[in-house]
């Protein structure tokens, strides 16, 4: 069972952004881990009410982690790429990556377009 | 892969990086009817047709009782201008050459804003576009060669947008030979051609490869409309051990809105 984990290296040779991502991987894995444990005791309990409180307080867990891997997102372009790629699909995963792999080999080297558009104002 | 097939072209993503920069280099003083005239675009490669919200009716129905209009629309021209590089040229640029022979491509692209130009503010009939200049619904005025007297013109040329109810500000299309004359000039008193000019456009004079005389035009919006479906791009055509045959392309249509909002200066 995972506990937080703490920095692996010295502290004064990380970038702040590194340690608050650490911060939030942490309490992302701590909120992975809760979700993990409620589900293990509904299933356990033989109280129904209780049962049902613990599903409940599971569920705000599964709230607080994705509030925390969205934060990730916004701080990491790389896992935003890969969010965007993988999540809300249908097809079968793995078909999922062939697609965006090919996409890429596909890719031209820029679009052509020289961007140049309208030039109203552009004299001035 | 679109179909300008840069992928297929023996060259790198730096090569076309170099490629593009020069030709948006070229292309940018060059394109005056863009200075001046409303821009919607980029539409797409597929865009075919700009709606022109008009129908003519359909003499014959198959089944009585019926009427039947057909749409009018402003099917989009291409205009491409073929070009071609030496490959040792484009080698060189590889190896941090900053001499490239590239002027191949500053030809295409002073070609292809001239024929926009030209296609813009006097018309292309071929291609179905009515040009600014002969849309107009005043009557010409004699610009002359006397860049002196270029302001007496041009503020007549106002003066009649004025009297429709055109407001302002104004810009004037210019040639290249008559712009170099109006900045080289001074008139009595020592005032600058060019200056005076712009003073009584209250906007700006455009140096415009391809204009016969000069166009005042309003720049109040909505009377000129350019409708672009793919803007100026670079594509690949074919290559040997020599060269690589290049080539610059557009898709475009124009319509004039109001043909009051514009006077043309004949030289």
């Amino acid at each position: 069972m995972a506990q937080s984990a703490g920095l692996h290296e010295p502290e004064d040779q990380l970038a702040a952004g590194t340690v608050d991502r650490h911060r939030a991987i942490t309490s992302l894995q701590e909120e992975l881990e809760a979700i993990d444990w409620y589900d293990q005791r509904v299933d356990a309990t033989a109280d129904g009410e209780l049962a049902a409180v613990l599903a409940h307080n599971r569920d705000e867990e599964k709230e607080h982690a994705v509030m925390t891997l969205e934060w990730l997102r916004r701080k990491d372009p790389v896992l935003d790429r890969h969010l965007r790629t993988y999540l809300f699909t249908t097809e079968p995963v793995p078909e999922v990556e062939a697609e965006a792999t090919d996409a890429g080999l596909r890719a031209e080297p820029g679009d052509g377009g020289l961007g140049i558009g309208g030039l109203r104002g552009a004299h001035e | 892969m679109s179909h300008l097939l840069r992928g297929h072209a023996p060259i790198s993503e730096s090569g076309w990086k170099q490629l593009d920069e020069e030709g948006r280099q070229r292309l940018v003083p060059a394109l005056a009817a863009r200075k001046l005239v409303d821009f919607a675009g980029p539409l797409g490669w597929e865009r075919s047709a700009t709606n022109l919200g008009r129908t003519v009716a359909v003499d014959s129905v198959p089944v009585e009782g019926l009427v039947a209009r057909q749409r009018q629309v402003l099917a989009l021209v291409e205009l491409r201008a073929s070009f071609s590089l030496e490959r040792d040229e484009l080698r060189d640029a590889e190896r941090g050459a900053q001499d490239v022979d590239l002027s191949a491509l500053d030809l295409a692209a002073r070609r292809i804003a001239q024929a926009e130009n030209v296609a813009v503010l006097h018309g292309w009939a071929a291609a179905g576009i009515v040009g600014i200049s002969e849309a107009s619904t005043h009557p010409a005025i004699a610009l002359g060669d006397v860049y002196a007297d270029y302001p007496s013109r041009v503020a007549l040329a106002v003066e009649r947008l004025l009297e429709q109810g055109i407001g302002g500000p104004y810009g004037l299309a210019l040639g290249p030979q008559g712009y170099t004359g109006v900045v080289e000039t001074t008139e009595h008193g020592g005032l600058v051609v060019f200056d005076h000019l712009r003073q009584i456009l209250q906007g700006p004079i455009v140096w415009s490869p391809g204009v016969r005389g000069a166009v005042v035009v309003s720049l109040r919006g909505g009377d000129f409309l350019l409708d672009v479906g793919q803007d100026l791009s670079i594509g690949y055509d074919s290559y040997d051990a020599a060269v690589v045959n290049l080539y610059l392309e557009e898709s475009f249509s124009f319509r004039v809105a109001s043909a009051d909002a514009a006077v043309a200066l004949h030289p």
